[in-house]
């Protein structure tokens, strides 16, 4: 089995990202690491590639220094990388990020695409089913659980009240969650592996595209402003006793109107 | 040209409109007064009347789309190449959705079909030079930005609990609208829809979250976790660490990972409040936390901070909310 997995390299999540006054992640104020919900994904392709046989291609758009934190990604088992990164892809939108994404799709070999629910940065949630929609792939989002057999899969889609069993072709894209499970740590073979991985770039030309047509200079959003949210006032600390300290809550949340 | 605005009302188990969906029709309702431009709403199932008429309440005008694939196959795909056709033939300028799984998919599929750009996780939304400005919060609420469209047109998801629902005094009409036909997006079946026990409403809508984390120790301890949320109308939440040890379904996990809620108030119990779980919380109006730790993280920025036992506190909040009610 082929798996592609969509990856963002994104900020570290320490309390200290910033963005630059063009709106932009500031990617200085914070090192870079692979998505959180990116990771349960790979851990989910690899899982089914040990079971069944096949390879993990990661997929990412990011800058030119990418490679590093796509390199940490590989640690942990896939089999390549392949990074789209061009300048003129700097304040992309989200419709951006899809149609390159889409277009770097249609040129590689897959049965299956994971990607994460979200990104700790971007947080929108949306890129992965306009990639399904664009490249008219079956799209099954909020796996809690992936099972690919005969030529299909099925995957358990987490729902207000339980779970949904989805069923559908392949090749298919299929949204991981954590439910499917922690992502493994790379072993010291597995980073010394990964050294030697081929990490191919692609520039939008190679892909076809132009920056008349995705990129910072057609982004369909902008950012018009920032600010801090106002401060919280200070944290009253009680220490009382149970019964007394129930009371001070109590009275706390009704003077909140809360109850 | 000046189109008017779309809001998606999404379909709640059991038939009814889904709370987000009540808040964005408020929203949309505010800013189509201030833009000077008609809001219509939209909900698309097998069985989409109740949910309609529900949103009428908030809505001069609703459509009613009865779509029976919607039924046992995955909603989104079913229904968003007839809700894109129908969009740009009505010429509509801007939809607004909730950021809710399903709202997700839908915001997704549409910006492709339609080529428009999408801002998401709206916690506030105006109206400013021919378009709507968008408010979010960003690196889990240490920094809020405002972003507009570039163009005339735009999808927007809302987060739950980002206003409070107002109704109209007098409820607006439904009427039952077909989509245009339109190319399908392949068919996802749905076998089974399956219910877990214990599965509670959506914890991103709810207005009250009772968490419990690490300190919970054990099944055992959500039971406490629960009781205190019966008691108050509220719904459980919790940690990675308790979801990832298996005292608690992945649906109830707040953070970077889980669900991002803002609910008016968030009580954690046993909670340290590491920087991956205050980012899905800390846009709560009020947080109140009880923990054993005094140097627990989230003291730092809960509201009210018991420095205590949750295993005696929690009860003893229980007692105190029973004996005041009488």
């Amino acid at each position: 089995m082929r798996i592609v997995v969509l990856m963002k390299p994104v900020p570290d999540t320490t309390g200290q990202e910033r963005l630059l006054p063009d709106g932009r992640v500031d990617r200085a104020a914070s090192a870079a690491v692979v998505n959180a919900n990116d990771e349960y994904a790979i851990e989910a392709a690899l899982k089914l590639t040990e079971a069944a046989g096949g390879e993990v291609t990661l997929l990412a758009m990011a800058p030119a220094n990418a490679p590093e934190t796509m390199r940490k990604a590989l640690a942990m088992g896939a089999t390549r990388g392949v990074l789209v990164t061009d300048p003129a892809l700097e304040g992309s939108c989200t419709l951006s990020t899809t149609r390159v994404l889409a277009a770097a799709l249609r040129g590689l070999e897959y049965d299956l695409i994971l990607a994460g629910a979200d990104t700790s940065d971007g947080g929108g949630g949306i890129v992965a089913a306009g990639i399904a929609t664009l490249l008219g792939l079956p799209y099954l989002s909020y796996a809690a659980k992936v099972e690919p057999a005969d030529g299909r899969v099925r995957v358990h889609r987490i729902s207000p009240t339980g779970y949904d069993i989805l069923d559908a072709p392949l090749p298919a894209l299929v949204v991981a969650t954590q439910a499917l499970g922690e992502p493994r740590y790379p072993s010291l073979k597995g980073i010394m592996a990964a050294r030697s991985r081929e990490i191919a770039t692609r520039s939008l030309s190679d892909l076809g595209l132009d920056g008349s047509q995705v990129g910072g200079a057609v982004a369909t959003t902008r950012l018009t402003g920032s600010r801090a949210p106002a401060a919280r006032e200070a944290t009253v600390v009680v220490r009382e006793a149970p019964a007394e300290a129930a009371r001070w809550v109590v009275d706390f949340l009704a003077a909140r109107r809360i109850i | 040209m000046a189109g008017e605005l779309l809001v998606i009302g999404e379909i709640q188990s059991g038939g009814g409109l889904a709370r987000v969906s009540a808040e964005v029709a408020t929203i949309a309702r505010r800013i189509g007064e201030r833009a000077g431009r008609p809001v219509e709403g939209i909900v698309i199932g097998a069985d989409p009347g109740r949910a309609a008429s529900e949103l009428v309440g908030y809505l001069p005008f609703s459509h009613a789309v009865s779509e029976p694939e919607a039924a046992d196959h995955a909603a989104a795909a079913a229904v968003a190449p007839g809700l894109a056709a129908l969009i740009a033939q009505r010429g509509l300028s801007h939809v607004l959705v909730g950021a809710s799984p399903d709202g997700r998919d839908l915001a997704g599929m549409l910006s492709a079909l339609l080529g428009w750009g999408v801002l998401v996780n709206a916690i506030d939304v105006g109206w400013e030079g021919g378009g709507p400005t968008v408010e979010m919060s960003v690196f889990g609420g240490r920094l809020l930005t405002s972003s507009t469209f570039a163009g005339e047109h735009g999808i927007v998801t809302v987060r739950p609990n980002a206003v409070v629902a107002e109704p109209l005094a007098e409820a607006g009409r439904v009427v039952e609208t077909v989509l245009p036909a339109a190319a399908a997006l392949p068919a996802v079946n749905v076998v089974q829809r399956v219910a877990e026990a214990g599965a509670a409403a959506p914890i991103e809508e709810a207005r009250i979250i009772v968490a419990g984390g690490r300190g919970v120790a054990g099944p055992v301890g959500f039971g406490i976790v629960q009781e205190l949320a019966d008691e108050l109308k509220g719904a459980v939440g919790a940690t990675r660490a308790a979801v990832d040890a298996g005292w608690i379904p992945y649906a109830h996990q707040i953070g970077q990972t889980g669900k991002i809620v803002k609910p008016a108030l968030y009580l954690a119990l046993g909670i340290s409040g590491a920087i991956q779980h205050k980012v899905g919380m800390q846009t709560a109006e009020t947080i109140v936390a009880v923990n054993r730790d005094a140097d627990a993280p989230i003291g730092e920025y809960a509201d009210l901070f018991v420095v205590g036992d949750l295993f005696a506190v929690a009860p003893a909040i229980v007692a105190e909310l029973r004996a005041r009610r009488g």
